[in-house]
């Protein structure tokens, strides 16, 4: 039986530094509290060395060179918390969320997948770094000096079975986390480490300090082994960013699209897992008009910011950031933010990534990758309702199709089902003239005899018709028209070519071109 | 010379006296046996060029390749003036689920769609139909712009094929097409679902027969000829042949394939648009 202990240090710096990894490397700040008078309640070693100190006000902390000051933002370290528990998840089931920045594994039988626990720590560790967290690994045979020695000691910390309390000795006995009245009995008896703890006879600790200098004795001699309470594994993929200045133009957003996405990327192929929908909410900055208004309606306004929604349903899961970075630039370039934009929000939901097998004597087919973004580039070209592939409608209407999102076929359906409607002989093929092309038409003898449009005229030389048909009169949008097959030729030039079909639409009382066979 | 060339050479260039022919390049049917028993099919990894004028048959041909390659493969049709017709090339077989069809509104939406489909690559058979543009606009598109066209499809098992009114492509195709309407049939006699109670007298389209020629034809031209030896008889061929169109949606099932091969015809009928 073994238990591992993931500690976060600088929980809420870290939250920070995940999504801006360049910041690492500068003297960074990070502040809290009611407006205005934010106050310092972290700050890395950079910011150490200059001098910041807890409690700093945000503008005296201005006042060291180079120093970065970012705002604790609660959303961050739920993600960053959400991020802790995929690494773990990614290991063991067995997972309990201790706290914010700190999470037990149940480590029984994963030896035969990972190797020794080492490896494990080892593992673990990684897997948190590429997650953008820096974290203490310690691993024991119980939970609970695991998760001490975690917090106490950068690791990994490997534990062999029975020496527990050997590691605990020289650490603080404030690392137990005892309360503020029984640390102060230790400070009176001058109990200053977890060894002089341990060392204390049970039975007169229980009389002077009751049963919870009893658990904090277990804990320091290497006995406070307990069951995990086992948190279910969520599918909640959620990013968000606030910044403090709003930004404006798609380049330096898609930046920081790309951040968030990195992260969903990376936490979702952590559990095993892809992309199937991303939604992306963007709040953006009231307009600049309404600034010089002052009355209680923009003051209720500013307090529900406009946002703009953006979702992208992909046709199979996907895992690449850059693609699904190119696919949201590409949505946000047809529908831009009509503001800056304060604050972004993405959520991801998961599906099991597919994957597929091409056969060596099966057609190839798109990339479903590439597909997706080529469909996404020429829909910023033509329209999204221009492009995809035709569904026709069950309807005598002529021209009734729909778009659909064009999908490339799986390899297992490469051939297409043997349709009732395969021609044996070449049938003639018919073009639209879309939207129908107005024309004026001379009759003679019930007959149409000459037809101009486009500026043109023309002679019928054979002519087939009318063809009435009608349909939908229940409804609004009914039709009712009579159609002409028309031989046309240029007058006084032969022979003539051409075959039309034109329409004379019985609600509009108009003659119109529908199209010509070709 | 030879002896001293070849032993220089040995090792790595196999035989450096013998003409290598070019490997034949592969071909798609059209779905048109007389065209495919003309021009052999449409080219892979080459630009195939059919023009004519309004009613020549190109749609027709369209149709047929598209149900030809949509049964195993993924095409894509990018349509200049949005002219595609799914009705009609449904019933010619074309299963449109395969089919990705872009609905542009001018060339340059056109050749930009295209530009995009061609990189990204995996398509049987792309097909640029600017049939119905302007002939003035099309005339100012670039040579370079095909050049680049020829060179994107070039080492890919893509066909591309371009419809429109008039030779653009020149020498970036590998095969050029003139079609021609040839007649147009209008009957009353043959049709077997006649339903003389809806119509009045007259005559009803039944279909029209269209002739097609070889312009250009790489593959064909590069073979080998030398002027001391008699041209073989598989050296001459036909350049031109006759296609039939059936208008008639009922009676298909009984509709036989009129398609035979016609002799050289001196006239060449004027385009009467």
């Amino acid at each position: 039986m073994a238990f591992g202990a993931i500690f976060v240090p600088h929980f809420s710096l870290q939250a920070v530094e995940r999504l801006e990894s360049g910041i690492r490397n500068r003297p960074l700040v990070l502040v809290d509290g009611p407006a205005p008078t934010f106050r310092v309640i972290a700050f890395n070693h950079l910011a150490n060395q200059l001098g910041v100190t807890s409690g700093l006000t945000k503008a005296a902390a201005a006042e060291f060179q180079g120093v970065e000051i970012r705002q604790r933002r609660k959303e961050q370290e739920v993600a960053a918390h959400a991020a802790l528990l995929d690494a773990a998840w990614s290991f063991s089931p067995l997972v309990e969320d201790t706290a914010t920045d700190t999470v037990l594994l149940d480590l029984a039988g994963l030896t035969t997948l990972f190797g020794s626990h080492e490896n494990i720590a080892r593992q673990i560790k990684s897997r948190c770094s590429a997650l953008g967290l820096d974290v203490h690994v310690a691993i024991s045979a119980n939970a609970e000096t695991a998760r001490v020695l975690a917090r106490a000691l950068p690791g990994p910390t490997i534990v062999p079975d029975g020496q527990e309390a050997d590691p605990l000795k020289t650490l603080p006995v404030a690392l137990l986390s005892p309360g503020e009245e029984l640390a102060e009995v230790f400070r009176q008896w001058g109990v200053t480490t977890c060894g002089s703890l341990a060392a204390l006879p049970v039975l007169s600790l229980s009389e002077c300090v009751g049963q919870e200098g009893v658990r904090l004795h277990a804990l320091a001699s290497g006995n406070g082994n307990r069951p995990l309470v086992i948190a279910e594994p969520t599918h909640l993929f959620e990013e968000s960013l606030e910044l403090d200045d709003a930004v404006e133009e798609l380049e330096p957003l898609s930046f920081l699209l790309g951040r968030l996405l990195d992260q969903l990327c990376l936490r979702l192929s952590t559990r095993a897992l892809a992309v199937r929908t991303i939604q992306l909410q963007l709040e953006l900055e009231p307009r600049f008009e309404n600034a010089f208004d002052s009355s209680r309606e923009f003051l209720r306004a500013r307090q529900l910011p406009e946002t703009l929604h953006c979702s992208l349903v992909l046709p199979r899961p996907v895992r690449d950031a850059k693609l699904l970075l190119k696919l949201l630039r590409l949505r946000l370039q047809a529908n831009p933010p009509k503001a800056p934009v304060q604050k972004l929000h993405m959520r991801a939901e998961p599906d099991r990534p597919v994957a597929f097998e091409g056969g060596l004597f099966l057609p190839a087919v798109p990339d479903p990758d590439k597909l997706e973004l080529t469909l996404a580039r020429i829909s910023s070209v033509v329209g999204e309702s221009n492009v995809g592939s035709p569904e026709l409608l069950d309807s005598y209407r002529p021209d009734a199709f729909r778009m659909q999102k064009f999908s490339a076929p799986s390899p297992e359906s490469s051939s297409a089902p043997s349709m009732p409607g395969e021609a044996e002989v070449s049938k003639m093929g018919f073009r639209f003239v879309r939207p129908p092309m107005p024309a004026n038409v001379t009759f003679q003898g019930g007959r149409p005899v000459r037809i101009s449009f486009q500026g043109k005229s023309w002679n019928v030389v054979q002519a087939s018709g009318p063809w009435r048909a009608s349909g939908e009169w229940w409804e609004e949008n009914g039709w009712q028209e009579d159609a002409w097959d028309l031989e046309l030729g240029f007058p006084g030039r032969a022979p003539a070519r051409a075959v039309y079909c034109i329409v004379f639409d019985s609600r509009q009382k108009k003659w119109f071109v529908r199209g010509s066979y070709d | 010379m030879r002896l001293h060339i070849e032993s220089a050479l040995a090792g790595r260039v196999a035989s450096p006296f013998r003409l290598r022919e070019a490997a034949p390049p592969l071909v798609v049917p059209t779905g048109i046996a007389a065209l495919d028993e003309l021009v052999g099919g449409l080219p892979r990894g080459g630009l195939t060029e059919i023009y004519g004028p309004p009613c020549s048959g190109k749609t027709s041909i369209l149709h047929s390749a598209l149900a030809s390659r949509t049964r195993s493969e993924v095409c894509a049709l990018v349509d200049a003036q949005d002219a595609f017709d799914p009705g009609s090339s449904q019933a010619s077989g074309v299963y449109l689920p395969r089919l990705l069809w872009a609905r542009c509104h001018g060339l340059e939406q056109a050749f930009r769609c295209l530009d995009l489909l061609l990189h990204g690559g995996g398509f049987g058979l792309v097909v640029l139909d600017i049939s119905d543009a302007p002939v003035r606009l099309v005339r100012q598109v670039p040579l370079n712009v095909w050049f680049r066209l020829r060179r994107a499809v070039e080492e890919t098992p893509t066909v591309l094929l371009v419809l429109s009114r008039e030779s653009n492509a020149k020498t970036c195709a590998s095969l050029v097409l003139r079609l021609e309407q040839e007649a147009v049939q209008w009957s009353l006699k043959t049709r077997k679902a006649m339903r003389p109670a809806l119509h009045t007298p007259g005559c009803l389209l039944d279909g029209s027969a269209h002739s097609a020629e070889i312009v250009r034809s790489v593959p064909r031209y590069k073979k080998p000829r030398f002027i001391d030896q008699p041209a073989t008889v598989a050296d001459s061929f036909e350049a031109k042949a006759c296609f039939q169109t059936n208008a008639d949606p009922y009676d298909m099932q009984e509709a036989l394939p009129h398609l035979t091969l016609l002799p050289q015809q001196e006239e060449r009928i004027e385009d009467p648009g």
